[in-house]
Order: C-alpha cells, then sequence, then structure tokens
C-alpha cells in the first residue's frame, strides 16, 4: 500500500514509493536527504520545518509526502549560493553578522518563512518584525537579535532594490 | 546554516531505528506484559523489557550531591513491576524502520493495574500518605537543614514579621532539539560508538560504561550538534543505556529521537517547589531573620543531579543580603510525575521569587520604597569575601567577590528608577495598572573540579584547541578560541577548536552551570601560555636571541629591534619537526597541555529592573521596560554574554508567564504538546537592556571570568511577580502570571479597594 510520491525540491526531482502516512517533513529529511530542515514538535507549532511549496512557506509536518507530490520545494538547502556555505544568502548573512543564532536548529524555518516577507518588511518597525516572526519558535536567542537581523535584511534589500526604484547596490 | 548535523541526521548505512514503549499510568503494578505480536512483526528486530535486561537493568546513578539512602529513589532504564509516572520506559523495540517500531510498540500488551497517584509534594509528605517507592519508608528522598545565627531572637525582637506560602510551577527547559542518539557496535573492532551526547562526554562515558559493563576505552562518545541544552540535555537517562545496549545485542547501528511529546514526559521537568517562608525585621526595614521550610518536588525518581536543585535553592536563598539568622529546611520529595533535573538556574529561579517577594511584601508593609529596603541591607564591599553561612554538598557559600550597593545603583541608573516611578503616579486609565518590580539575586558559575585543554602549534601554523569542555550550542567554540588567541598572541581567524569526542580529547567535564568559560576557557589560557613560552623559547633558538626579546605578532616571529631576524609560525613549526626528527626525540610535536582545577564556585550576582502595565479586561501584562544587570567579572566575549543573557532572560519570561507542565488527577500530562505548553514566541518577551559590569573579577581564575549562562534567566519570575504585585496592590504568590491568574488577581485587587 504504497505510493508514488514525485516531488522538485531545490530543482532535483525525487521519485520514490512512499507509505501515504509519510510526512512531508520525513520525506524531505529521510528520502531526499535534506536534512536541513528540522522537527521540534510535529504539531505545526514551532515553524523548525517550514519550507516553501510554490514559493509559500507551509510546515512540512503538517503534510504528507503524497500531498506535495507534483509540487515544487525549497529548502534552506537552496539558500546558501551553490548550495555551499561560503557564499550565505544575504538572510542568512544578515542572521550571521547580528548573532541571530545559538544552536541553529530553530534557523532554518525563520529563513524559509522569513525569504518571502524581507521585501515587505522593509521600513517595518520592531513590533511589526515580531509579529512577522511569530509563528516560529526559538528557544536560545530571545528574538532580539533575529529582530535586528532582519531589521538588516530589508534594510539591505531596499538598499539593493531600491522602494524608491533606483538600485544603489549593497553598502 | 542548515548543514549541522544534529542526532536526526545522523545515519548510518543499515541503520536501525529504536522507539519506546511509555507507561499510560502515573501509579500502576505490571501485572504481566505481552510482546509476542510485537516480536512478530515483519521488520521487528528486538524487543526487551525490564525482564530481558542483565539483573532488570542497572540503577542510574547520581553524578553530583548524593545523600546516603536516595540510591532507593534511583530509576532503572526500564520499568520493573511498578511504573511510577506518565512516560516511564517499559519497553524497548528495535524495527526497520520508526514506523514499524511505533507499530509495534502498540502491540505490545502490558496488563496494569493502576492505583491512586500522588501529585501534590505536600500530600506525599503526610505520615499516613502511600509510598511511591513501597520499599522505603518515606517520600521524603533527602533533606537539607541550614541553620544559622539565633533565629528565635530575631523573631522575638522583630517590630513586623511577614510570613507567607509562595510556590513556582513546574516547567522544563524544553530546547528545540527533542533527545536523541544514534549507538553503534561493530563486532569486528568490539568498539561500541555513540553520537549525539553533548554536555559530558567524558563523564557520561564513565557512568555509560559502568552500567553497560564494557570497557570504557572500547566505548566511544561523539559529540553531534544540539538544539539547546539548558541543563536537560546530556544527563544520562533511560535511553542513553537502552540504544547502546541494544547495539551491543544486535551487533548493529541503531538510532533513536524523542517526538515532542515523549520529550514533554521524559526529559527532566524542573522548578516545582512549595515554599513557607517567614521574614522578621525591625522597624526601620533590617532584615532579623528569616525563615524557610520548602518541598521541591522531583517527580517518581532521583535523577543524575540528585540534591542539587534543593541544595541550590537553601544555598542561594539568602541572596546579597545580611540576615542576623537564617534557617532553611529543604526536601526532596518524590511522586507520581515525571522526574526532576535542573533547568537554567536551578533551584535560583525559585528561591529568588522567594526571597525578593517577601521583601516586597515586608517593605510594602513598612511603606519602605523596595530599593531603598534592598539598599539598606545588602553585604557592603567591606564585607567581601563573604561567608553567608549557607553551603552545598558540604561546600561553603563564600562570595569570594563583588560590590553589591554599586550594581544596584548602576542598575537604577541604567533602568532610570526616578523616571519609571514617576511614571507609575502618572494619572493613567484606571483599568491599565502600572507597576515596577526589582529583584537582587546572586548566581553561582563554575562548579565541576576541573578542565582539560590542550593547545596545539600544527604544522603550517594553525593552532588548535583541543578542550574537554562541550559545546551545548551555546557559542563554546569563539570564546575558547578567542581566549586561546589572546594568550597565544596569534589572530582569532586562525584558531581551530575541536572538543567532543572522547578519542580526540583525553579528558575533561563539559558544559554544565555556566562552566565551560570560566574553566575550560581557563585550562585554555593556561595551555595557551605555556606554549606561547615554548614557541618564544624556540624562536629564539632558530634566530639566536633571546627568548625575551622575540615578539609574536599574527603569525609572525620577529626580534624586537632587529624585525628583519623573523619567521612564520608555519617555518617554525617545520623547523621543530625537522629538529625533532634529528634528535629521535618522540615529544607530540608542539603543543602544551593543562588541567584547571577549581574546587571553588563563584558568585557572579546582578539586579533585574521592571516596568510594567497590566490589562485589567485582558489580564495581559505589557513588559514596556526590561533590565538585566549583571556583573560577570569579565566578559570575554561581551557579544556572546549579551546573546546568554537575552536567551535567559526569555526563558525567564516564559516561566514568569506562559509555561506551566500541568497534570489532571490521574496523573497524565495535560501540557504534552506545544498546543498546551506556551513556550514564549517573539510578541510574548519584550526587548531587554542588558547592562554588563566588570567590577568584580573573579580571583578564582586567571581570566576573573565569572560565567554568564544564569544571570538572564534567574530572577525573572521575582521580578515580573514583583512589578504585577505593585500594580495591582495585591501579592502575587505563585507563577505562572497567565491572563486567568491574573484576571483573579484582579479581582481580589478590586475587592480589597
Ligand atoms: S515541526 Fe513542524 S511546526 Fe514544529
Ligand atoms: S537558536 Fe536555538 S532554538 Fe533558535
Amino acid at each position: 500500500m504504497t505510493r508514488t510520491v514525485a516531488v522538485t525540491i531545490n530543482g532535483a526531482t525525487f521519485e520514490r514509493e512512499v507509505e501515504p502516512r509519510l510526512l512531508l517533513s520525513d520525506f524531505i529529511r529521510h528520502e531526499a536527504k535534506l536534512t536541513g530542515t528540522h522537527v521540534g514538535c510535529e504539531h505545526g507549532v514551532c515553524g523548525a520545518c517550514t519550507v516553501q511549496l510554490d514559493g509559500t512557506p507551509v510546515r512540512s509536518c503538517l503534510m504528507f509526502a503524497v500531498q506535495a507530490s507534483g509540487h515544487s520545494i525549497r529548502t534552506v538547502e537552496a539558500m546558501a549560493d551553490g548550495g555551499s556555505e561560503t557564499r550565505l544568502h544575504p538572510l542568512q548573512q544578515a542572521f550571521h553578522e547580528e548573532h541571530a543564532l545559538q544552536c541553529g536548529f530553530c534557523t532554518p524555518g525563520f529563513l524559509m518563512s522569513l525569504e518571502p516577507l524581507i521585501p515587505a518588511l522593509v521600513g517595518a518597525s520592531d513590533d511589526e518584525i515580531r509579529e512577522a516572526i511569530a509563528g516560529n519558535l526559538c528557544r536560545c536567542t530571545g528574538y532580539q537579535n533575529i529582530v535586528s537581523a532582519v531589521r538588516l535584511a530589508a534594510k539591505r534589500f531596499d538598499a539593493q532594490h531600491g522602494t524608491n526604484g533606483s538600485a544603489t547596490g549593497p553598502e | 546554516m542548515g548543514s549541522a548535523t544534529f542526532a536526526d541526521d545522523f545515519r548510518r548505512p543499515g541503520m536501525l531505528h529504536a522507539t519506546i514503549l511509555r507507561s499510560p499510568f502515573a501509579s500502576a503494578r505490571i501485572d504481566g506484559i505481552n510482546a509476542e505480536q510485537a516480536r512478530a512483526l515483519a521488520g521487528v528486530m528486538l524487543v526487551l523489557t525490564a525482564d530481558d535486561l542483565p539483573g532488570g537493568g542497572p540503577a542510574i546513578p547520581m553524578r553530583l550531591f548524593s545523600q546516603p539512602g536516595m540510591e532507593e529513589y534511583l530509576q532503572r532504564p526500564l520499568a520493573r513491576a511498578k511504573v511510577r509516572y506518565v512516560g516511564e520506559p517499559v519497553a524497548v523495540v528495535v524495527a526497520e524502520s520508526r514506523y514499524v517500531a511505533e507499530d509495534a510498540a502498540e502491540l505490545i500488551e502490558v496488563d496494569y493495574e493502576p492505583f491512586e497517584p500522588i501529585l501534590d509534594p505536600l500530600v506525599a509528605l503526610d505520615a499516613g500518605a502511600p509510598r511511591v517507592h513501597e520499599h522505603t519508608d518515606s517520600n521524603v528522598a533527602g533533606a537539607i537543614v541550614i541553620s544559622n545565627g539565633d533565629l528565635d531572637d530575631a523573631f522575638d525582637r522583630a517590630a513586623l514579621v511577614v510570613e507567607e506560602r509562595i510556590s513556582c510551577q513546574r516547567h522544563a527547559a524544553v530546547p528545540l532539539e527533542t533527545r536523541g542518539l544514534a549507538a553503534e557496535h561493530d563486532p569486528a573492532t568490539g568498539e561500541l560508538t555513540v553520537w549525539g551526547t553533548a554536555k559530558l562526554p567524558h563523564v557520561n562515558r564513565r557512568i555509560l560504561a559502568q552500567l553497560l559493563n564494557w570497557p570504557a576505552e572500547r566505548l566511544r562518545l561523539v559529540e553531534l550538534a544540539v538544539g539547546g541544552g539548558f541543563g536537560a540535555r546530556g544527563e544520562v537517562y533511560p535511553e542513553d543505556y537502552l540504544v547502546p545496549y541494544c547495539a551491543i545485542a544486535l551487533g548493529r547501528a541503531i538510532t533513536w529521537s524523542e517526538d515532542r511529546g515523549e520529550h514533554l514526559q521524559a526529559t527532566n521537568h524542573s522548578r516545582e517547589q512549595v515554599h513557607d517562608v517567614a521574614l522578621a525585621l525591625s522597624e526601620d526595614g533590617t532584615f532579623l531573620g528569616l525563615r524557610d521550610s520548602f518541598v521541591n518536588n522531583t517527580g517518581a525518581y532521583v535523577r543524575t543531579h540528585g540534591m542539587v536543585v534543593p541544595g541550590m535553592s537553601a544555598a542561594l536563598l539568602p541572596g546579597p543580603y545580611v540576615w542576623g539568622a537564617y534557617h532553611c529546611e529543604a526536601r526532596q520529595v518524590v511522586t507520581n510525575k515525571t522526574p526532576g533535573g535542573t533547568y537554567r538556574a536551578p533551584g535560583r529561579y525559585e528561591v529568588n521569587l522567594v526571597r525578593e517577594r517577601i521583601i516586597d511584601i515586608a517593605a510594602r508593609k513598612l511603606g519602605i520604597d523596595p530599593i531603598e529596603i534592598r539598599r539598606r541591607n545588602l553585604i557592603q564591599p567591606e564585607q567581601i569575601p563573604y561567608a553567608s553561612g549557607a553551603h552545598t554538598d558540604g561546600n561553603p557559600v563564600i562570595y569570594e567577590c563583588g560590590d553589591f550597593p554599586l550594581l544596584l545603583e548602576k542598575a537604577c541608573e541604567r533602568f532610570g528608577y526616578e523616571d519609571a516611578v514617576r511614571w507609575r503616579r502618572e494619572a493613567v486609565k484606571r483599568e491599565q495598572r502600572r507597576g515596577i518590580g526589582v529583584s537582587y539575586f546572586v548566581e553561582k558559575a563554575g562548579i565541576g573540579d576541573y578542565e582539560y585543554a590542550r593547545v596545539e602549534l600544527a604544522r603550517g601554523g594553525r593552532v588548535v584547541v583541543h578542550s574537554g569542555a562541550a559545546s551545548v550550542g551555546q557559542g563554546v567554540d569563539t570564546v575558547l578560541a578567542q581566549i586561546c588567541a589572546d594568550a597565544l598572541g596569534v589572530l582569532y581567524e586562525d584558531v581551530e577548536v575541536r572538543h567532543g569526542d572522547t578519542r580526540a580529547t583525553p579528558d575533561g567535564m563539559g558544559a554544565f552551570g555556566s562552566r565551560a568559560t570560566m574553566l575550560g576557557g581557563a585550562a585554555v589560557s593556561q595551555a595557551a601560555a605555556c606554549l606561547r613560552e615554548r614557541i618564544l623559547e624556540l624562536a629564539g633558538r632558530e634566530l639566536e636571541a633571546d627568548a625575551a626579546d622575540v615578539e609574536l605578532d599574527g603569525d609572525r616571529l620577529a626580534v624586537r629591534g632587529a624585525e628583519e631576524r623573523s619567521l612564520s609560525l608555519a617555518e617554525l613549526t617545520e623547523r621543530a619537526a625537522a629538529a625533532e626528527a634529528q634528535a629521535g626525540s618522540n615529544e607530540p610535536g608542539l603543543s602544551e597541555e593543562a588541567w584547571f582545577q577549581c574546587r571553588d564556585m563563584s558568585f557572579p550576582y546582578g539586579v533585574q529592573l521592571a516596568a510594567v502595565e497590566v490589562d485589567e479586561e485582558t489580564g495581559s501584562i505589557d513588559v514596556v521596560r526590561y533590565l538585566v544587570a549583571y556583573d560577570i567579572g569579565r566578559a570575554v566575549n561581551p557579544m556572546l554574554v549579551h546573546a546568554q543573557l537575552v536567551g535567559g532572560a526569555a526563558q525567564g519570561f516564559g516561566g514568569a508567564l506562559l509555561e506551566e507542565l500541568s497534570y489532571d488527577g490521574d496523573g497524565n500530562l495535560v501540557s504534552s504538546s506545544f498546543m498546551e505548553y506556551l513556550m514564549p514566541t517573539a510578541t510574548d518577551v519584550p526587548d531587554v537592556d542588558i547592562l554588563v559590569t566588570e567590577d568584580a573579577p573573579t580571583p578564582l581564575n586567571r581570566l576573573g571570568a565569572k560565567g554568564a549562562g544564569e544571570g538572564g534567566a534567574a530572577a525573572v519570575g521575582a521580578t515580573l511577580a514583583n512589578a504585577v504585585s505593585d500594580a495591582l496592590g495585591v501579592e502575587v504568590t505563585r507563577l505562572p502570571l497567565s491572563p486567568s491568574h491574573v484576571a483573579e488577581l484582579v479581582r481580589q485587587s478590586t475587592a480589597t479597594q
């Protein structure tokens, strides 16, 4: 009683015979072997398992792998250039510079949730940033440095893509 | 970010999966277990119950602060004959996949005869209460009495005596990554490797070898990335025995990780204490005597921490004040709840609440400002070193350094205390009540006898630090690299830190009790200083100069005043290697080791201040301003210290406002997922202002550093309870300050007006 799942993850296609009860998070972690996506609760509360499904952040612990069949998924591994840690994505760079992680377990979920939101957070107040990240739990940082990282990433995004239309390049 | 290997990311070829069958009852006799169906399921490799383990399975020992008789209350890996809490392991199943293992566990039939559980630690004290451990004669597993000064006289002379029952609720560390580990036994080499164990690799190896009856030299513990520790992770739990045991039995690799529901039932709980406290004062607010009697509900079994939590409570209840007399009776009580252990600022979060609350209650009665009453009673700088008269596990509590009044003044200034008092008085809407809370506390850091480090100048000029300290996600690598770079005089970027593999580092204790910097750092600093001397001496020989005239700057060694006579660290290692080869020496290259020994605890101290608005209608608390002021002697890396304090404070907010491990009358854990166990999100915690001072470096290590891991969390419960009491004019006596609890306080407050 297995079923075929075919999903594109970070541009590569994964086709597997799986049990219908296999969670998408388990599929990503143990079938596709992309363990950057973490599992903190399996209840849709902590956000550690967040990935992007067709560009929208979703909690991969709340979906079965079969439900994702035919869709395109992006995980944290796709963020850094060429999947390496040498050239960080601007959001990762901001997390790094602001010391927005300690154990790092929550970080992939924050990055996946935040990546599509950054343009909308240009000029946002700290309270608005806090609202934007309230769906992800972090037990280590107390969130303060995550807020700073988001502020920095939004500022850089603005400088590069310019809300006034003229790209000014990175600082 | 995303490339670290956590326990459940770790896989070996052909790896099997373990799962644990747990008790659904808080108290029950096991009349029989039938695992035949589970064993017969396709893909199941092994099912074990207590009867299958040698001697029924060994008791997991205390590694700290034990008392005679406490062994009677220890836990074995699998329940034998009786279960004592919901979640207690009853059987372990190993199968080809986790899903199959879980299916098999469901097929195990256990015949339980349930009993009425004992959940309330005060009920457990009753002479007639049933015993949680029927072979013992009491539910009190251990007790401590500390008594100083003439308490009766203090209370006789008092102008005011205030008494209150103050309690702290059960909550826990709850790191975002649950526990997990992997073990592999290679029958060919006879080696057993365990991955994932954090915090105490060498200590745990010793304990595990003893429990498994396995030679320590054939047991290797390798640390993986860990998603937060906070005291709970890295102790020896039943699963830490069961998984390697099964790996040996099968000669295979096995992985296990708990889900969140299991974590909340199985990993150490903490903080549940009930205190009956009394404070005697003179008319001017001078503290004459403090009397306290409390119970610490440690749940069904005594685990590795023994008496540490109540011991720390009794030792640090006195705080930074002079007491004419101090008397404290502590009892470690067993009940049918999940076993307990330490959680960041163990035993102190609780007693800071008790002490700072009772002081405020008295201050209000005497009409003295809360800052003023504290100021009047602080230990003065000239009294330092100060023996508080308390002790823990036989070690006297001696505040070895400190200027308590200075930090109070600095904190008030930074916080803008006078302005805050005005803000509080300003006319506001009636339903928006404002309050200010303060607390003063003494922390402890750096317990643990010693730490090991070896600093090596490797070929090519790279510096490698091998530390016995472990990383629990707190940034210890960065700190140790920095300390090494400073002591050696090289660039931080050229230093690499290795730890957490019992094969690579021969010794070491680990990361607990804010000790990684203090002890680990001191050992690194010592070893690096020795290595520096050796490097300069060698360079002197090579450059034909006096070692004292050689300077090390970054990666270059040069003769002072004759900079053209120089060589790089890389060249030095080449020449040293050549010289060694010639001399036929078998000295291990350029490296130095050091053990840093410290028998004494160090006592950092802090002040926390809060300004809050309580919404009468919703019962919500808005923390308008929050300050953590902390003196840690020396901040080796200020950014990391800052991050530790903010992160700790957030955990403190969780405990003060949201988190509670609550049970129903049958002993079921009600808060068994993140839907019921509420952890603070970004909108639940305020921006925290941090003031780190370095006014009182400790004389106990060469760095002067006192450890910063716990000062953020330690007094948030106390400070917010004081602030809310101030806002509402009623006395908060328990946590958390959940909306329903605050609504009740508001009702009391309006009734008394
Ligand atoms: S693991 Fe999916 S939300 Fe927590
Ligand atoms: S950094 Fe550890 S949970 Fe966020």
